[in-house]
């Protein structure tokens, strides 16, 4: 119930943002943020709930990772908002945050028995960091996209609705930068609390399951990216690219993995 | 004098790509257009304006088919246009609908950016350069000098100026859209010619922290990067130069490229892949255009930037009609003028005047008299028709004597001139 409200919410705040980006009006952009807020905080509301519902962090099934997916991109977003004024990124990223939470409200909401083994402190810890993770690199793919967009038409000379709408070239290099410095630390920490947590639950701190093998793949990904950026100026189109690309390989480690290869990440349903 | 012998020749950004464009460009020989024309066979009068959007004569011809033909091979003669396609590139405006088209030129109005300030001062160029060689006469003096006004006065009574947008306006809307902001970005302007210094302004306006000059010649970029508080360089320092700097306006003279995309190439890992954004505002191209490729290089053409002002141009249009408006009352002006410039209407202003002077006088002369009988008026005023009949007679037929058709029309407009005959015209305009 308290889900299905936030998701109306999500898609209210959605649907006024898109009406922003194509009227521009200062008005509708402010009670877009207003509605996203709104959504934020029930879906925070709905989180705690589901805590209490099931008596540990509620991270263990498909549902609720998706849905904790979508609530740390919502506050990623909106705790940015202050620092960075990036024109009509609102738009994009709430797009992912409607689509991310249709794919919740698809999945089945019951409320899995965690086994004993897993019934740690290192559960919300890890969790939550590595799809706090996520959320960052979901914002550096919108940023992404948003600037392949820009360039096209710069590139192409044809200025139809995203030239003047979307931000310079320079401000969303900047904001992929930023996405990915956030974002990348956490992904290193995600992936230790991860073996800390192995190593308490199996005894060995990496066990190469194809969850852990693809974190470690996209953490190589990102490394990488980081490292060219540095060294040899991969900036522009090749990093929008990169953080794309980088994305895809987040949402494989996320979905691809556990329906496709399944190893003992697989309760994660 | 018809008016249909003023005729208009010429391609400009509308109807002729850049390509079409500069190989119309006259750089290497500034004496040859003038040589040219002089030799075409019925050009009475000629003015030739050639800029970044537009090369174009302006001439007078009683005999039309002939020198129409005669000036389209001399504009074509280095071009690999083929002649069948010539008329696919070119416009010809003849009477009413060419002096429309000058002022229209003048005025800005048929810019590429409408309401760029530059042309004018441009055309003011040309006609000098005209002038100066013998080529304009008594139509084309007058044209040209009405034009002048006429820009003036649609400069002043609309705010198509004050709205100037120009080639440099919009390089630096898109460079906001690549850099974000331009504060502390360096800019390199490649030959040192008005355009450039024009759009180096309008950077500097908008933050740029340092102009350097690159000129073949280093006495002119020392001069023009004195104005920016810059740097000037030689030409063989251009490569080096582009590593550290984020825009690059390039307008020489030079007849081909200037910059081939093999040589960015590395140029672009030196500088970290930082954007570069390049304007190319010269005609023909010194620029590859194979460098929009390149990853994090943004290559702008004359024809390119243009599409970038489109996106304003609504504003302006509207102070644009009232601009038409002026435009079209004065080419009527003109059209009455060239009509007084024939032989029987000279001479009846010519009358009028005399008569309205010599009625002024005796009025006032009669009115101090109250002793004369009617006798005595009728007198004194036979006696001033004589005396305008008598001063009159030779002027008029010294205009009436047969001559040459340009004679005549010197001849005309030199009473006219002598007489004040068109300062009545010019009163009534006021």
């Amino acid at each position: 119930m308290l889900f299905s409200l936030s998701l109306i919410g999500y898609y209210l705040s959605t649907t006024t943002y898109i009406i922003f980006f194509i009227t521009q009006k200062k008005k509708i952009r402010s009670a877009a943020r207003c509605l996203l807020f709104g959504a934020g905080v029930l879906h925070t509301v709905t989180i705690i709930s589901r805590y209490f519902l099931a008596g540990h962090t509620p991270l263990t099934t498909h549902f609720d990772t998706v849905s904790f997916f979508a609530w740390s991109m919502t506050w990623a977003f909106l705790s940015f908002r202050w620092r960075y004024q990036v024109k009509n990124f609102g738009t994009f990223v709430s797009l992912v945050i409607s689509a991310l939470m249709t794919i919740g409200a698809l999945s089945s909401q019951t409320i899995a028995e965690l086994p004993p083994a897993l019934q740690s402190a290192w559960l919300p810890v890890h969790a939550s960091i590595a799809i706090i993770a996520d959320g960052f690199m979901a914002m550096g793919f919108c940023s992404g996209l948003m600037y392949i967009l820009q360039e096209r038409e710069l590139k192409k000379k044809r200025f139809g609705v995203f030239y003047s709408r979307l931000p310079s070239l320079d401000a969303l290099d900047n904001l992929i930068q930023h996405c990915l410095t956030v974002g990348f630390p956490l992904l290193t920490l995600g992936i230790i609390t991860g073996s800390f947590w192995a190593k308490q639950a199996w005894g060995a701190y990496w066990h190469w399951d194809p969850k852990e093998t693809w974190s470690l793949i996209t953490w190589f990904l990102y490394a990488a990216m980081l490292h060219q950026r540095f060294i040899a100026g991969w900036r522009g189109k090749r990093a929008a690219i990169l953080a794309i690309i980088g994305f895809i390989a987040v949402l494989f480690t996320l979905w691809g993995v556990t329906f496709l290869l399944p190893g003992v990440h697989s309760y994660v349903r | 004098m018809s008016v249909d012998s003023i005729l208009i020749l010429g391609v400009n950004h509308k109807t002729a790509p850049v390509e079409v464009r500069e190989q119309l460009a006259f750089t290497s020989d500034p004496e040859r257009p003038f040589r040219k024309l002089r030799e075409v066979p019925g050009c009475a009068e000629f003015c030739f304006l050639s800029t970044c959007n537009r090369v174009e004569v302006i001439f007078t011809s009683p005999h039309q088919a002939e020198t129409i033909q005669a000036i389209k091979q001399f504009l074509f003669a280095n071009s690999s246009v083929k002649e069948k396609e010539i008329d696919n590139f070119i416009y010809l405006h003849r009477g009413a609908e060419a002096i429309t088209h000058l002022y229209r030129v003048a005025a800005s109005l048929d810019s590429m950016v409408v309401g760029e300030p530059q042309i004018l001062g441009q055309l003011k160029d040309a006609y000098r350069n005209s002038a100066d060689r013998q080529c304009t006469g008594v139509i084309l003096n007058r044209l040209l000098h009405k034009a002048f006004s006429v820009a003036k006065r649609i400069r002043t009574e609309t705010n198509i100026g004050g709205n100037a947008v120009s080639i440099s306006y919009a390089a630096v809307e898109l460079a906001k859209k690549i850099f974000g902001h331009l504060d502390g970005k360096k800019v390199l302007l490649v030959g040192a010619g008005e355009m450039a210094e024009l759009a180096a302004e309008h950077l500097v306006n908008q933050g740029i922290s340092e102009v350097i000059v690159a000129n073949r010649t280093l006495e002119r970029a020392v001069n023009l990067a004195k104005r920016f508080n810059g740097k000037a360089v030689g030409l063989a320092e251009l490569h080096a130069q582009m590593e550290l700097v984020d825009i690059m306006v390039s307008s020489t003279g030079a007849s081909g490229l200037i910059l081939l995309q093999e040589e960015v190439k590395p140029i672009m890992k030196q500088r970290k892949n930082r954007p570069l954004f390049l304007i190319d505002i010269a005609v023909p191209r010194d620029l590859d255009p194979k460098l929009n490729d390149l990853d994090n290089v943004y290559l702008y053409d004359v024809d390119d930037l243009s599409q970038v002002v489109e996106v304003n141009k609504a504003e302006r249009e509207q102070e644009a009609q009232r601009a038409e408006r002026i435009v079209t009352e004065e080419t009527l002006k003109f059209l009455q003028w060239i009509e007084d410039m024939q032989l029987t209407p000279t001479i009846a202003a010519l009358r009028r005047k005399a008569d309205s002077i010599a009625q002024a006088e005796l009025a006032r002369t009669l009115s101090h008299c109250s002793s004369l009988s009617a006798r005595d008026i009728k007198s004194i005023e036979k006696m001033a028709g004589t005396i305008i009949n008598k001063i009159l007679h030779d002027p008029i037929l010294f205009l009436k004597e047969g001559h040459s058709h340009e004679d005549k029309g010197l001849k005309l407009d030199f009473a006219r001139k002598i007489f004040g005959l068109d300062l009545e015209l010019e009163e009534k305009e006021e």
